[in-house]
């Protein structure tokens, strides 16, 4: 199509789906001269926003400490000096040393935990993230692009799920398992979570079906999953995507939230949910061993709802 | 209208099976038994626990367990506690009043403060506002919940002593008024955050211009042209967390000491009372469609252009 190509330079993604259905179009930045994309678009007006460059720095510190918590600390999470217990307030001259934060009531590093407590929060928060992203992405596509009967039964489907309070439905998921590990928790929020994004999915699906471009896809005889994956989903995927940062946020809140209820994780996994819940019990007279882990959950959780906010904000031409 | 209101009541029935019987399931699969906990630390006598289990159709198969279970509560009969044999019902309507009175007042502060939140956001006459107004919101959705709770309840009722640390009265509309607040914290954040992000989309529309140049008062065109119009999401949000706020009250009904739904639903879990759990979550969804319905029906009054044939 070489006349196609020779459209005049818009800012419509469209314009670049049609151009050459190579779906890698629609995500690089192109040079000059070539149409840029709604990605590359929103790209280069992100590079420049205060808000996204503190939240992706945020987010890379604590995927860093998640990957490698041993790079952080050498005191162990687990082992417990009783002579330090609760004693020992935070020493905020002592940076990366194990008294940092100061010691629990077991005598145990707050730093040492606060660092190795990232991951079991990160990868729940990641997992169900993605399980709920690609389940019901899945199910908000078909649901918006053949429309009709599927979308009849997927969209009660959805409302089932949705009707169960998502906390409470956790719960009775929950307490159901006795050894409740990172996977257990992730698959139990995911399975009441996904309903959020599969609405949301389908409603981008359902305004960029009748696109020209699809039509024009159709035209030339392309396949079902060829218009899905290389047409619809580029052009309706950014609503999710922002959508699904900011529940990334909410999804560890909501770990926290279990541990709580003492639904969390069980045995001696250490999460910064975990944490909190044991330090509410003495926030009287040592409100230190809240505040760490309790700050450090908050901040990571800021940082993924400030990311999404950024991207809303960069995608959305209302709002520049 | 009519027609579309019985279309959606229609809608409803397959939904309000399809979480019954979800819920029914989720709440089967639950370990412990709670006939033989009867027994305590003490050997349970085979016979009687295999005639309790049949006594209360326990020994069917789960799907006429399920259609007993449906078939009991079309006739409002929500069925019987297995510890102490009392009516389910009764316990629901006892805790339901309480949760609802909580719930209502948390949705009040959400519609109320989120709103004023979000348009002064919105809005933007200065930018410190906006952004204080943001970063706070942003603060109330990363901080836990139960953290919030534990800790405006140590300033206000133990430090400061302006309300009792607990709920001993669930009538007292006083004592209420700290759980209702920590309960709509979150949902406040969010009215605000989608009003502002509604406002700030609406405000550079053509009919703005149109209502600023006839010279119209500012409240005026903010309330009868930039609300108007930018209400609809907020109005979603709102309508669907209602029945968030009555179901979801677990953790503020905890720290308060509120008897209520909450309340009844976690003690239920730990007594593996099934019944319980799938009536409280029965009439949850019943509030949750309800509102979902009223919802669709203000699009309506708040956008005329929508309607319903």
């Amino acid at each position: 199509m070489p006349d196609l190509t020779k459209t005049p330079a818009t800012d419509e993604a469209h314009a670049v789906a049609i151009a050459d259905a190579d779906a890698k179009a629609v995500d690089t930045v192109e040079a000059a001269g070539k149409p840029r994309s709604l990605w590359g678009d929103a790209w280069r007006d992100l590079r420049r926003r205060p808000l996204f460059i503190v939240s992706a720095l945020l987010i890379f510190v604590v995927l860093l400490v998640a990957a490698f918590p041993g790079m952080f600390t050498s005191a162990d999470p687990r082992s417990g000096d009783l002579t330090n217990h609760f004693l020992q307030k935070p020493n905020f001259g002592h940076v990366f040393q194990p008294d940092w934060f100061g010691y629990d009531r077991q005598g145990r590093s707050i730093y040492a935990r606060v660092v190795y407590g990232a991951r079991n929060s990160i990868v729940v928060g990641f997992g169900v993230t993605i399980l709920v992203t690609v389940f019901g992405g899945l199910v908000g596509m078909l649901a918006g692009y053949f429309g009709g009967f599927i979308d009849s039964l997927l969209s009660r489907l959805t409302d089932v799920f949705f009707g169960i309070p998502f906390l409470l439905g956790a719960m009775v998921v929950l307490n159901a398992f006795t050894e409740r590990n990172v996977w257990v928790i992730t698959g139990a929020l995911a399975f009441l979570g996904w309903t959020q994004i599969a609405r949301v999915m389908r409603g981008a699906v359902i305004t960029t079906r009748h696109a020209d471009y699809v039509m024009a896809a159709k035209a030339l005889g392309a396949g079902t999953k060829r218009i899905l994956f290389r047409h619809i989903l580029p052009n309706a995927i950014a609503p999710v995507i922002v959508i699904a940062t900011i529940a990334l946020g909410t999804y560890i809140v909501a770990e926290s939230t279990l541990s709580f209820l003492g639904l969390g994780f069980g045995g001696d996994a250490l999460s910064w949910g975990g944490d909190i819940s044991d330090a509410l019990a003495d926030i009287r007279n040592n409100p230190h061993t809240l505040f760490f882990p309790a700050g450090m959950l908050s901040i990571t959780v800021l940082a993924f709802i400030m990311m999404g906010d950024a991207v809303r904000e960069a995608l959305d031409p209302k709002l520049r | 209208m009519g027609r579309y209101v019985a279309r959606r009541l229609l809608q409803m029935i397959p939904v309000f099976i399809g979480t019954t019987l979800l819920i029914f399931l989720m709440v089967n699969v639950l370990p412990g038994d709670p006939v033989r906990a009867l027994w305590g630390d003490k050997p349970p006598d085979p016979a009687q626990v295999a005639q309790i289990r049949h006594d209360r159709g326990l020994d069917l198969p789960l799907w006429q367990q399920y259609l007993h279970y449906m078939g009991g509560l079309l006739q409002g009969d929500f069925g019987k506690t297995i510890a102490g044999n009392r009516p389910i019902l009764d316990e629901i309507k006892q805790a339901f009043p309480v949760s609802m009175r909580l719930a209502v007042m948390a949705w009040t502060f959400e519609l109320v403060i989120g709103i004023a939140l979000g348009v002064l956001a919105g809005v933007k006459r200065s930018r410190l506002v906006d952004n204080t107004v943001t970063l706070f919101t942003l603060l109330v959705i990363s901080v836990p919940i139960f953290v919030f709770g534990l800790f405006l309840q140590l300033i206000f009722g133990n430090e400061l002593g302006w309300v009792t640390p607990t709920v001993q009265d669930s009538e007292n509309f006083q004592q209420l008024l700290l759980p209702a607040l920590v309960l709509g914290l979150v949902g406040l954040a969010y009215v605000a955050r989608l009003s502002r992000t509604s406002i700030a989309e609406n405000r550079q529309a053509d009919y703005m211009r149109t209502a600023v140049a006839k010279g119209l008062p500012r409240h005026r065109i903010i309330t009868r042209h930039l609300l108007r119009n930018s209400l609809i999401p907020v109005v979603t949000y709102l309508g669907t967390d209602i029945g968030t706020l009555m179901g979801g009250a677990v953790i503020t009904e905890g720290i308060f000491n509120v008897t209520g739904v909450g309340n009844l639903l976690f003690d239920a879990l730990g007594n593996r009372e099934g019944a319980v759990i799938v009536g409280i979550v029965t009439v949850l969804v019943l509030v949750y469609l309800l509102a979902s319905l009223v919802v669709d029906l203000l699009y309506a009054v708040l956008d005329p252009r929508i309607r319903y044939a």
